[in-house]
């Protein structure tokens, strides 16, 4: 019994780093249609930023606020570079065929993952990724855990709430789901789809750092390829939730990470595909997802 | 405007997917350039391996401009390596192989450093008649492909026969346990092999864990299982980019086994990574040791760190080896083709390099011993040299 709780932990531990992540795809995916690939590299560029600040700052430990701080400036330089990419690379393709715009983001994501390694200060190899919080053990009824852990669990799912509470509860949000909703509609009514999406794309790299600091937190390697493993699994996720809706990105993220660990406690040989036997499932059963809505397409 | 930013972009991004790949060395396709291709990760997850492999061959050229090319017979003649980028993946090393051969006209193929790509490509050479020299590639199976495809390295059925010998006699050890991947030769072929000669030493394996591939970062599953059968000692033959992870998380589980890896551990960047405290005592097998006395590997330590300011580790030695081996066999070609430059390649007996001495023996595998090292306070301390019998 103890096993599984302690399986269960670490399996929230990875799920809460999947969610975070695949809120970006939805979001994303919610408002354009866009499939955004380099979504996993935006996360790998918010980790080394805030791993060259960190270095900048002196390394070693570093006071909470300035921890708070460095997260928070890489959180906007990365949401920066989310919206100077959807300018760029995105925006002249919006009235273009989708494949275009999906063909347009695997390029955004070689790029963002090949520049930084040709660049010489970042380079190919992996890096130690400094403890920007206090590593503590303990144990809670012999499941042992970490404040790392605990903190990160914690922190994610305020992140989603935070989320949640912008899209159903502000103006943003609601010019948002009036963009998701019907575009032209959107514009007709005096919403500047451009900021708005521009906002998205804000929040979802931002969101993306997020995760990829967390992450860096609890596995303390990063290099330059991390964003692709994790994108890939990320994306799984959204689409097990229902891609476009943000409660299903949270869910479909948890279910990924406690099933992975769950599954290569079973059988450790399998486990790294237990996630995708889950998506086969659900695409057969439930196409949309879990949470997600069939919208039927008018011809 | 928009057009000349796009088109500048397009150049970037171009650059940047093939970096530094396509840079050759060589004075371009003078009719009396010899060609050597040299297939390497220059990105994907092993981008770095392929750094220190550049790093080697490096010093080859630099070599030959000094001395004005390669003295053949007693003519000088310019050497050009032709680096290709493997992605570490075994179908790109198909094609790199396809696309040095068929275009290039390479004479002979250098690299890459994994048993999974040469696997690849190596039957490919094997066709073609082009010899090809694996660095890395521990894997009995490689040598195996035909009598065209060689390596630098010794074979994996040693490798793990020489840690199962250091866990049983060394550390008196009993009981072990296994951390391999799955989806990689090299972690397999050492698991399989330190298993039966840790067995016939009269040891148990308490606990054998796999994990799907080098993506894998969270190995709390497998090692709370490990934990459970409370192992003497913990062996990961895995690559460098993934050990240290894995001894983070062991060592935070409360997992306290002597941790043992094979030669893929040799790089500065596992106690970097893992923190100098968690590798503490972990012992790993390597084709050399940077503090080895003998004159050659001295000779070859001081120019590479003259050059790189770090001591070389095993990939860079044995790109260095196998592309030096390569270099001989051009040297004593009867005829300057793919055949002649294998069966000089097959003759080399007693031949100098920083590691020993390299014999081949029928099989196209060299004859060498493997040292110990263990980590103290974050440098691999050399312990002693097991040689095969």
């Amino acid at each position: 019994m103890t096993t599984i709780l302690q399986l269960i932990m670490y399996g929230l531990q990875l799920g809460s780093i999947y969610a975070l992540i695949a809120l970006g795809y939805t979001m994303v995916y919610g408002i354009i249609g866009l499939i955004n690939f380099a979504h996993g590299d935006f996360l790998m560029v918010g980790a080394f930023l805030v791993y060259f600040l960190a270095k900048a700052m002196g390394g070693g430990t570093l006071s909470y606020p300035v921890v708070a701080l460095i997260i928070i400036i890489g959180m906007i330089l990365t949401g920066l570079l989310g919206v100077t990419t959807e300018r760029i690379a995105y925006k002249p393709l919006r009235k273009k065929p989708r494949l275009s715009a999906l063909i347009t983001a695997i390029g955004v994501s070689m790029f963002l993952e090949n520049f930084p390694r040709a660049l010489p200060f970042v380079g190919p190899q992996p890096r130690p990724f400094p403890a920007l919080f206090p590593m503590n053990n303990f144990n809670i009824g012999g499941v042992g855990t970490n404040s790392v852990q605990i903190l990160m669990i914690t922190l994610s799912i305020i992140l989603m709430i935070g989320l949640h509470y912008i899209t159903t509860k502000t103006k943003v949000g609601s010019q948002m789901r009036a963009v998701q909703f019907d575009k032209d509609a959107a514009a007709l009514m005096g919403i500047n789809v451009n900021n708005t999406i521009s906002v998205t794309f804000f929040i979802g790299a931002a969101l993306a750092a997020a995760g990829g600091v967390f992450y860096a937190s609890i596995y303390p390697m990063i290099d330059v390829y991390m964003g692709i493993w994790l994108g890939t699994k990320a994306f799984v996720a959204a689409v097990l939730g229902g891609i476009g809706d943000i409660r299903g990105a949270m869910l479909g993220g948890f279910i990924m990470g406690v099933a992975e660990v769950l599954a290569t406690a079973v059988n450790s040989d399998l486990g790294y595909g237990a996630g995708f036997v889950i998506l086969i499932f659900i695409l057969l059963f439930k196409p949309a997802g879990i949470m997600g809505k069939f919208t039927i397409e008018k011809v | 405007m928009k057009k000349l930013v796009s088109i500048l972009l397009v150049l970037i991004m171009t650059v940047s997917l093939f970096g530094c790949a396509s840079t050759g060395t060589g004075s371009g396709a003078a009719p009396e350039t010899i060609k050597i291709g040299v297939t390497l990760p220059v990105s994907g997850q092993s981008a770095i391996a392929g750094e220190y492999m550049r790093n080697g061959i490096e010093l080859i050229v630099d070599q030959l401009k000094a001395e004005g090319g390669l003295d053949v017979k007693g003519k000088k003649m310019p050497v050009e390596f032709i680096y290709e980028d493997n992605e570490a993946k075994p179908e790109t090393t198909a094609n790199a192989y396809r696309k040095l051969i068929d275009q290039d006209k390479v004479i002979a193929i250098v690299g890459p450093d994994m048993s999974k790509c040469i696997l690849a490509g190596g039957p490919i050479a094997q066709a073609s008649k082009v010899p090809a020299i694996g660095t890395f590639t521990t894997n009995e199976k490689v040598t195996q492909i035909g009598d065209f495809v060689f390596r630098a390295c010794f074979i994996d059925p040693f490798q793990g026969k020489v840690m199962a010998q250091y866990a049983a006699d060394n550390l008196k050890a009993t009981k072990a346990a296994i951390l391999y991947n799955n989806a990689d030769d090299y972690s397999k072929g050492l698991m399989e092999n330190f298993i039966k000669a840790f067995e016939a030493k009269g040891g148990t394996i308490v606990e054998t864990q796999a994990y799907g591939g080098a993506d894998v970062k969270d190995f709390n599953a497998q090692l709370t299982k490990i934990k459970a059968a409370n192992p003497e000692v913990l062996f990961m033959p895995n690559q460098f980019g993934e050990v240290p992870l894995q001894m983070k998380q062991a060592r935070q589980m409360g997992i306290e086994a002597k941790f043992l890896g094979g030669d893929s551990w040799d790089s500065p960047d596992v106690p970097n990574i893992a923190g100098f405290d968690i590798v503490e005592g972990a012992a790993y097998d390597a084709a050399f040791s940077p503090v080895d006395p003998n004159p050659v590997c001295q000779d070859f330590v001081k120019r590479y760190k003259d050059k790189y300011g770090v001591n070389p580790n095993s990939n860079a030695v044995l790109a260095y080896e196998a592309a030096l081996v390569v270099l001989e066999g051009v040297k004593n070609a009867e005829t300057l083709n793919g055949q002649g430059v294998r069966d000089a390649m097959a003759k080399i007996t007693n031949f100098p390099v920083p590691s020993g001495t390299i014999t081949f023996d029928e099989t196209r595998n060299p004859v060498k011993g493997a040292v110990i090292n263990v980590y103290k306070n974050g440098t691999p301390d050399y312990v002693t040299t097991v040689n095969p019998n």
